[in-house]
């Protein structure tokens, strides 16, 4: 798994991007923004050049469903990994991300090997 | 209030503290609570609609939840300040989404809006609805939490 790609972490809660980015630190990943929220999150996805988008669902001004929607709308990251990091679990809502076109989805709670098996097989 | 929302809850809270601050919790026996003093220090709420209206919350003391933002963070937390209150949005969420989860199970939808939390000494919880409200201690070796449950049917 290459950890020398550019990760943005997207959560209204900072105790789960601070949590989020503790374990991406201990698998190696040195290049990590965050975001709280989906409108910051597109910015920052203009300006920079991110490799793997980490995002909650359930936040305010812009859902991760919405911001997941936006980002395969965009050709710059239209093929880039997505991961749903979210409390919502249920049927529904991971048919509506699947369908929207998310890598891989993880439901909170999680461990920290669960976030390394779905970033496994997401990242080249 | 239908009984059998409560058991989702009481698993949920488990699992999220166990899993997300590695700490191994015991429920106690639930009970009907009359009065809105919260149980401890620092409360999570969150309102929930579908096919009945509510509120859960969730109310740590103060050392319980130091010691649970501890382990989920890997380091030592010592005051009651901004990043607790925001972890206690969030294990009320992650509660909120577990028990959904299992209630989907047994053909019960449920829809959350977004936690709010309150802090201090001896504050009050309003839950959105009146009906009766139903308190689960957990207990830890590093002081106790309490859930409770009010659902209008």
């Amino acid at each position: 798994m290459d950890t020398s790609i550019k990760v943005l972490i997207v959560d209204d809660f900072a105790t789960m991007r601070r949590i989020l980015k503790n374990i991406l630190k201990q698998l190696g990943f040195k290049n990590i923004l965050e975001a709280d929220d989906g409108t910051t999150a597109l910015e920052v996805l203009e300006k920079q050049d991110i490799d793997l988008i980490i995002s909650d669902w359930n936040m305010p001004k812009m859902t991760g469903l919405d911001l997941l929607k936006r980002v395969r709308a965009d050709k710059k990251y239209s093929k880039h990994p997505f991961l749903m990091v979210t409390a919502e679990a249920q049927k529904q809502n991971v048919i509506e991300a699947v369908q929207a076109g998310v890598s891989n989805y993880v439901v909170k709670p999680f461990t920290a090997e669960a976030i390394s098996e779905k970033l496994k097989k997401i990242i080249k | 209030m239908d009984v059998r929302l409560i058991n989702p809850f009481i698993n949920a809270t488990a699992n999220v503290i166990e899993t997300m601050a590695f700490m191994k919790i015991k429920a106690g026996r639930p009970y009907l609570k009359k009065d809105s003093v919260a149980k401890g220090d620092v409360t999570g709420v969150i309102g929930l609609t579908g096919v009945a209206n509510g509120t859960i919350s969730v109310t740590f003391q103060e050392r319980c939840i130091l010691k649970i933002v501890s382990n989920m963070f890997d380091e030592e937390m010592k005051v009651l300040n901004e990043e607790i209150a925001d972890a206690v949005g969030e294990l009320t969420n992650m509660i909120s989404g577990q028990a959904r989860k299992e209630l989907e199970e047994t053909g019960k939808i449920f829809h959350a809006a977004i936690p709010s939390v309150i802090t201090g000494k001896n504050h009050t919880i309003s839950h959105f609805t009146s009906g009766p409200k139903i308190a689960i201690p957990f207990y830890t070796d590093d002081g106790n939490f309490t859930i409770e449950v009010c659902f209008d049917k």
